[in-house]
């Protein structure tokens, strides 16, 4: 089969970009080893924050934030998105002056979105929270999502606008012939002039085939989720001493988070949850919000997903290969980056410039 | 709906249903005792608000959950009823009480 | 409890009372985990508090757990009630709850032996306060001496419907009629079966016993019933039905239902245990060697959450097992393992024969098992109906967790345990593949209730 780009990875960065590319009528094929969302892209937080982001991803974050809340426009469905705003906590006060630093440092790089707020304020926004906190750093303007709904509108939307994909499809060649990309899977060839690697936490297979090798490590981070309560918090809340995200999803349920790892198998893609780690995440609840101790959790799982050395992801070309490109490693936090990751992408493709600034996400600074 | 074959008064608790004081036998499980009591629901369905009752009884249907002794989404066929025991129909979203 | 023990099994049903009961014979430290307050499974359920008149009504299958009831009190196993298992894994650490705290547990050796449930078949108004399962009708007799006061319509296919029935004749409970959903189609496709069956004749003999008890009694047994229906407003109050082709309707404010009997895999599939589809059984079960040993090292299954197999075989299971932990535990020689199991297997496949016949003679209609009617609730939970699933397929998910990610069935507190079977059939017919290429949700722990607090509890002074 031939298109003009083919796609390696049916995940959010993967249709996001093929959704952008057709809206500029060029032919996609999309490929995934599973199904759409299988992995990632399917079983994250679903958090929309751009609270708390390394610097050289904010100029991006604050762009997606806009594409997010307009995404009906995108995708046709708005994805069941939320914005009540998001708070990372501070308990004590080195928590609070670590805060103010970095307060401090977003506004001395022109940012606004990130404001801090004392004890009235949080407690009017949270009043659920434990008394014991001193402030916060809030994001008026950050929510939440639900990620699989979000990808099947991505994927919906490509398809309406002729974009081809196709499941259980696992590359295990990339040649490149002259200019054409030909990529060979067991259900047959794949050839297109362009070539785009979001295969998540197995990019850096596709990576190597091109030559470009990165020290990629996939990990699984923990999500536990509890049955549905009544509404009792609007904004998702994070904490500065402690790995936790915490949020109450539309439905009641409330989805933590932590950042603490599964243990993984990715050659088996099994993950068996430590449950010495979750109990600190569970603990970490308890200390916030004492009054949840019989919230009984329903479900825990650790998707899989693609971390980077220093945290940011790899976006922009190759530098091996002329028409390839990248776009992986977002370590456990690329749903939100996905819809403007997938502008960049066609922007790149198609006009040789991105209009946002991605040399920090360059492929060879591992170097 | 359902009947004791045995009404001899082996050992009774007292507990309350949705705050009506009852004597009940000791060693019943919750949802046995709603059922002997003729609770038209056990349960309204957080999505619809759609009445539910107990239906496996075994505690692999999670059709039964009440609030008990505050507590919300608890399995009445997995609990025994004890003395002062508060049972309560659920209604919707369960939650517990701060 | 302890942090470790040589053995662990899980449940207290014929297969794990045996598998107990021998490996403490042996010397070997055994915990037994059970979810109920006291011995007996399902099947022996109340053993040790049931009123004799009450056992005597249940029949003499009943009476058999009495005796292993009191062989395992008796044996040196250390028997943990009211304790639920919420997760296992490869390295067989157990998590568990007991008394409102989580505890984690190690073991050398496990034997699961969590029994099975009814299988789950939607059908109109199922979700009706006053439907339940026959099984449920079982329970409050065996437990509590409870029955149907005004009367029960019993309907469904399989040799527990039929039990039920004459145990409440016995008890005087007004059976109005029994539904026998069972399609005749069945009976022909029963008898390459029925020769060894009749090995088992026993089982048959008791079977037709019933069935004349019944008839005598006057019990209008209808067969070949279709398109069951449960009607009512916010209650049970009536059930419809086709018989001969005649549209028929019955009052009644209990109806007990009843398609049969599968594993519970939930703590196998949590484990890692590798499944597959039984098309006979029309279940998923593990993959098991003659031992009772699954894929996963040192996770043995036995009983019916291995495979159907009914109590007395569930017995004879539960003793292969333990003696094959007891062989990797070094408590027992090899020769002498073999020589030991060899009346348990004689048993177990003579207990074995009546199966075939008994699967393929109550096996459900496809019909009922594919949900035809698109308003049919299949999750309870969540409230996706029969429609909502056909339509997820339509649009390109083709598998039972793409479904559930998008319409959330399976996602409600029972965790797909009511609708997984439903949502296979279904899918699999609307994507025209087998069921065992669409697979089943995936299993995640915790499978037993945990809360915040109580996993929080694993660690008492917290630091992050």
């Amino acid at each position: 089969m031939k298109a003009d780009v083919l796609i390696i990875g049916g995940g959010l960065m993967g249709f996001s970009t093929a959704l952008h590319l057709a809206m500029r009528d060029t032919r996609c094929i999309v490929l995934d080893k599973d199904s759409p969302g299988r992995h990632a892209s399917g079983v994250n937080a679903g958090g929309l924050r751009q609270l708390n982001r390394h610097p050289a991803e904010i100029p991006l974050s604050v762009v997606a934030a806009g594409m997010w809340r307009h995404i009906r426009e995108l995708v046709d469905s708005d994805c069941d998105t939320r914005f009540p705003g998001q708070v990372r906590v501070a308990e004590n006060q080195t928590d609070l002056q670590s805060l103010e630093k970095r307060a401090a440092m977003l506004h001395s790089l022109g940012y606004q979105h990130e404001e801090l707020i004392g004890r009235e304020e949080l407690y009017r926004l949270v009043p659920a929270l434990a008394r014991h906190c001193t402030g916060a750093l809030i994001c008026r303007n950050d929510g939440y999502g639900r990620p699989f709904h979000a990808l099947d509108a991505f994927r919906r939307k490509a398809r309406s606008l002729g974009v081809y994909y196709q499941s259980d499809t696992r590359v295990d060649g990339v040649v490149q012939d002259g200019v054409e990309w030909r990529v060979s899977t067991l259900q047959g060839e794949f050839r297109a002039p362009v070539l785009v690697n979001c295969a998540g936490a197995w990019a850096n297979h596709i990576a190597a085939m091109l030559g470009e090798p990165v020290p990629l490590k996939p990990g699984a981070p923990m999500i536990m989720v509890t049955e549905r309560l009544p509404h009792f918090i609007d904004p998702v809340l994070g904490a500065a001493g402690r790995k936790l995200s915490f949020k109450q999803m539309q439905n009641g349920t409330l989805l933590i988070g932590g950042a603490h790892m599964a243990q993984l198998d990715l050659l088996q893609e099994r993950t068996e949850i430590n449950w010495h780690k979750l109990a600190l995440s569970a603990s970490s609840v308890m200390t916030l919000f004492p009054q949840l101790k019989d919230v009984r959790i329903v479900r825990t799982w650790a998707g899989l997903e693609a971390f980077m050395p220093d945290n940011i992801p790899v976006i922009g070309a190759s530098v091996t290969a002329p028409g390839a490109y990248h776009a992986f490693g977002f370590s456990a936090h690329g749903f939100q980056l996905s819809p403007v990751v997938g502008r960049i992408l066609s922007q790149l493709i198609l006009d040789g410039t991105s209009e946002l600034p991605i040399d920090p996400f360059r492929i060879d600074r591992f170097a | 709906m359902f009947k004791r074959l045995d009404n001899s008064t082996q050992g009774r608790v007292n507990v309350t249903i949705n705050g009506q004081p009852v004597q009940v036998p000791e060693g019943e499980t919750v949802a046995a005792v709603v059922l002997v009591l003729d609770l038209p629901y056990t349960r309204t369905t957080p999505v619809s608000g759609a009445p539910r009752a107990p239906f496996c009884l075994m505690g692999v249907c999670y059709e039964c959950l009440m609030v008990i002794d505050g507590k919300a989404n608890q399995r009445a066929c997995m609990e025994q009823v004890r003395e002062g025991m508060r049972i309560e129909c659920q209604q919707g979203t369960g939650g517990s009480r701060s | 409890m302890k942090q470790h023990y040589q053995l662990a099994v899980i449940g207290a049903g014929p297969a794990g009372l045996a598998a107990a009961t021998l490996a403490a014979e042996r010397g070997v430290e055994v915990a037994v985990f059970d979810e109920q307050a006291a011995p007996g499974g399902q099947i022996y359920r109340a053993m040790e508090s049931i009123p004799q008149h009450r056992a005597g009504q249940l029949g003499d299958e009943y009476q058999r757990g009495r005796k292993m009831v009191s062989a395992f009190r008796a044996s040196r196993a250390k028997y943990f009630s009211e304790t639920q298992v919420w997760s296992l894994n490869g390295r067989r650490e157990l998590g568990l709850v007991r008394h409102q705290q989580a505890h984690m547990v190690t073991a050398d050796q496990v034997v699961i032996a969590s029994g099975a449930m009814e299988r789950p078949v939607p059908f109109p108004g199922w979700t009706l306060p006053g439907v339940m399962n026959a099984g449920a009708g079982q329970i409050l007799f065996k437990a509590h001496g409870i029955v149907p006061d005004d009367g029960v319509v019993l309907a469904g296919s399989g040799p527990l419907l039929l039990l039920l029935a004459w145990q409440y004749l016995h008890a005087g409970v007004g059976v109005k009629a029994l539904l026998d959903v069972t399609p005749m189609m069945n009976h022909l496709h029963a008898l390459p079966g029925l020769p060894r069956a009749l090995l088992a004749g026993h089982y048959i003999t008791k079977g037709l016993g019933y069935k004349r008890d019944l008839k005598r009694a006057g019990i209008s047994t209808l067969h070949n019933v279709r398109s069951l229906r449960a009607q009512g407003k916010d209650t049970l109050q009536s059930v419809s039905f086709l018989h001969n082709g005649r549209e028929q309707k019955l009052e009644t404010s209990v109806l007990l239902v009843h398609f049969g009997v599968i594993p519970h895999t939930q703590l196998s599939r949590v484990a890692g245990c590798r499944h597959v589809w039984s098309d006979s059984q029309l279940c998923w079960r593990p993959v098991l060697d003659e031992w009772g040993r699954s894929s996963v090292d040192g996770i043995l299954i036995a009983g019916d959450g291995g495979g159907i197999g009914g109590a007395r075989s569930a017995e004879h299971a539960g003793r292969l097992a333990a003696m094959q932990a007891l062989y990797e535990l070094g408590a027992m020689a090899s020769d002498a393992q073999q020589r030991l199991a060899r009346n348990d297997r004689k048993w177990m496949r003579e207990e074995l024969h009546i199966r075939p016949f008994l699967e393929a003679f109550f096996r459900i209609s496809d019909d009922m098992l594919q949900v035809t009617d698109d308003d049919t609730v299949v999750c309870r939970c969540e409230e996706v109906n029969a429609g909502q699933i056909r339509a997820a397929v339509a649009d390109g998910h083709r598998d039972s967790n793409q479904v559930k990610f998008l319409t959330r069935c399976g996602m409600g507190p029972c965790q797909g345990r009511q609708c997984g079977e439903a949502v296979s059939h279904i899918v699999a017919v609307a994507s025209g593949k087998a069921v065992q290429d669409i697979g089943h949700y995936r299993e995640r722990p915790p499978v037993n209730p945990l809360t915040l607090g109580q996993l929080a509890g694993l660690h008492p002074e917290e630091a992050e």
